[in-house]
């Protein structure tokens, strides 16, 4: 019993910590500069990792990073929004918002995995996807779509991380998988708080105010069953090791499952979010079975 | 009845097209006028009609919101859906208001554009959906994003069914709803001078610091960037979807006659 006392006291020193944060405070968080993001991660967990550039229909995204990763003898796919670490490298990855060919890049690689049998792990940590006018003429909502659809029903396992800043359909956007989890100061949200400040508050600088109401941490989220769970932070090392723990874990369950099964859970997830007024049909259940053609991963 | 024209100012007689005959604009239709315009007379059932949403992230003052929009537009979400005929053939058919909330997408839009896709995919029966929406129903939070993922891999299911899709993009759409299921029709049509899009001009504005080029995001614009088939009249959108649907017949030699 004594030994427990230090960890026991972590935890509640934890318990304290997640409610002093207010919901702003997170988002201010999640936006650091000088946050582990997605290659730190990737490097920290792969015993090796090659990047995979373009998406062979306009160009390279910097701000979407791709590849495959070794874990202990195990090839993953890799998909992650990159930012900087400093100002510098902010400008060149775009502050981690992609244009469509960045989406593109990732439904790329996303079918290259699953045509090889490799599970997939994105890491989420983007303000949204670009609104430019480049982004606009290649058809960013087109890009964002096709990523929902395939995703849905890709035969190959895939694990979410929302690392950092998870905004809108530019998150989704590589957001649709079997597991998702959320770092613990990491934020997801259908617009920013200052968007939603500015459009439902009409006023910008109601921010604060907008974050709290909006429901948008990794504990709101859990609550609402939108993720699966919460991962600790601590140094880059130490939630480094704990997603690469987790990435085990879970792919050594996944990867065993016949990915029919996986595609019909995982529309099941889908379909289940939302809160309306009297209906849990199951009528459509039969239409799962369009999946159950093909044998096992591994 | 005599109404003033939005576009050019004159007073206008409207016929059920909802067409100015002085300047050509587009008037916005309500699902029951556009369903009465491509479907089959007295064809028309609608499915889900009472399905209203809950206040998932226990916002205040969206209850309110909601009821307000209920009275206002007699409508209880921002989409109509069920089945009809057009020129006999059999359609599940889904119609967007804008005029509830934008057309925004929340729980029960999301959950009845899905309805509408998996009613079709279960049935083999060709879906047609008409949006109208400034994107994702923020007062939902997470809940409206997730909707993006629900309708599209309906979507998905839908065509792993080999049952085809008829997008008809109207007046605005925007954000969420461009990015998930109105961008993944077997064909999209559009409406002449529609505002189709994922980021809303002011916030592209907003980004790129300088103004946006005339016809932006119009559907001449999409058309012509790829990602709209074809620009259809409203006096052609009958004619035309019954074309689409004899020519999306499977395993049968297409001869329409």
């Amino acid at each position: 019993m004594l030994d427990e006392t230090p960890r026991f006291t972590a935890a509640v020193d934890r318990m304290v910590a997640h409610t002093q944060l207010s919901g702003w405070e997170r988002v201010q968080m999640s936006r650091r500069l000088g946050r582990p993001g997605a290659m730190t991660f990737i490097k920290l967990i792969c015993d090796s990792f090659m990047e995979l550039h373009g998406d062979r229909l306009f160009g390279d995204d910097p701000a979407m990073v791709g590849g495959i990763g070794l874990i202990d003898g195990q090839a993953i796919t890799f998909i992650g929004n990159r930012k900087g670490a400093n100002l510098k490298e902010n400008v060149r990855y775009n502050y981690g918002m992609s244009n469509p060919e960045g989406y593109r890049k990732a439904l790329r690689l996303a079918r290259q995995a699953e045509r090889f049998s490799r599970p997939i792990v994105c890491f989420i940590d983007t303000p949204g996807a670009y609104s430019g006018i480049g982004s606009e003429e290649r058809g960013i909502g087109e890009a964002i779509a096709q990523n929902l659809k395939a995703f849905s029903t890709l035969k190959t396992p895939i694990l979410v991380f929302i690392i950092g800043e998870g905004g809108s359909g530019g998150a989704l956007g590589i957001g649709v998988g079997d597991k998702l989890y959320m770092l613990e100061h990491a934020v997801y949200s259908v617009i920013t708080p200052e968007g939603f400040a500015s459009i439902l508050l009409r006023d910008p600088s109601k921010a604060a105010e907008a974050a709290e109401a909006m429901k948008m941490t990794a504990h709101h989220l859990k609550e609402f069953s939108v993720i699966h769970d919460i991962v600790e932070e601590g140094s880059a090392e130490e939630t480094a090791a704990r997603i690469k723990a987790i990435i085990k874990r879970d792919l050594a369950v996944l990867c065993s499952k016949p990915p029919a099964h996986l595609v019909r859970y995982r529309i099941r997830k889908i379909r289940g979010i939302g809160e309306v007024s009297g209906i849990a049909k199951t009528w459509w259940k039969p239409l799962l079975e369009v999946f159950s053609k093909s044998g096992s991963l591994s | 009845m005599a109404e003033l024209c939005t576009a050019c100012g004159h007073e206008v007689r409207l016929d059920h097209f909802k067409i100015c005959p002085s300047c050509g604009h587009y008037f916005p239709l309500n699902p029951g006028e556009r369903i009465a315009l491509i479907g089959d007379e007295g064809s028309f059932v609608e499915m889900e009609g009472t399905m209203v949403s809950a206040n998932p992230i226990s916002l205040a003052g969206y209850e309110e919101k909601l009821e307000e929009n209920r009275k206002k537009s007699a409508l209880n979400d921002a989409v109509t859906i069920g089945r009809c005929t057009i020129e006999g053939d059999a359609v599940i058919v889904g119609v967007m208001a804008f005029s509830f909330m934008g057309g925004s997408m929340g729980s029960v839009v999301g959950e009845k554009i899905t309805q509408a896709l998996l009613e079709g995919a279960l049935e083999g029966v060709p879906v047609i959906l008409c949006t109208a929406s400034g994107g994702a129903r923020m007062q939902e939070g997470i809940f409206s994003l997730m909707q993006m993922a629900k309708t599209a891999s309906a979507a998905a299911l839908l065509e792993e069914t080999g049952t085809p899709l008829f997008i008809v993009l109207t007046n605005p759409t925007t954000g969420g709803v461009t990015a998930s299921f109105a961008m993944l029709g077997d064909v999209i049509l559009a409406e002449p001078g529609a505002i189709i899009g994922f980021a809303g001009p002011r916030v592209i504005e907003g980004t790129i610091g300088q103004q946006l080029p005339e016809g932006f995001q119009r559907a001449e614009f999409q058309q012509e960037k790829g990602f709209v088939d074809a620009i259809v009249n409203r006096t052609d959108l009958k004619r035309t979807l019954s074309f689409l649907i004899r020519t999306h017949r499977r395993g049968e030699v297409s001869h329409v006659g």
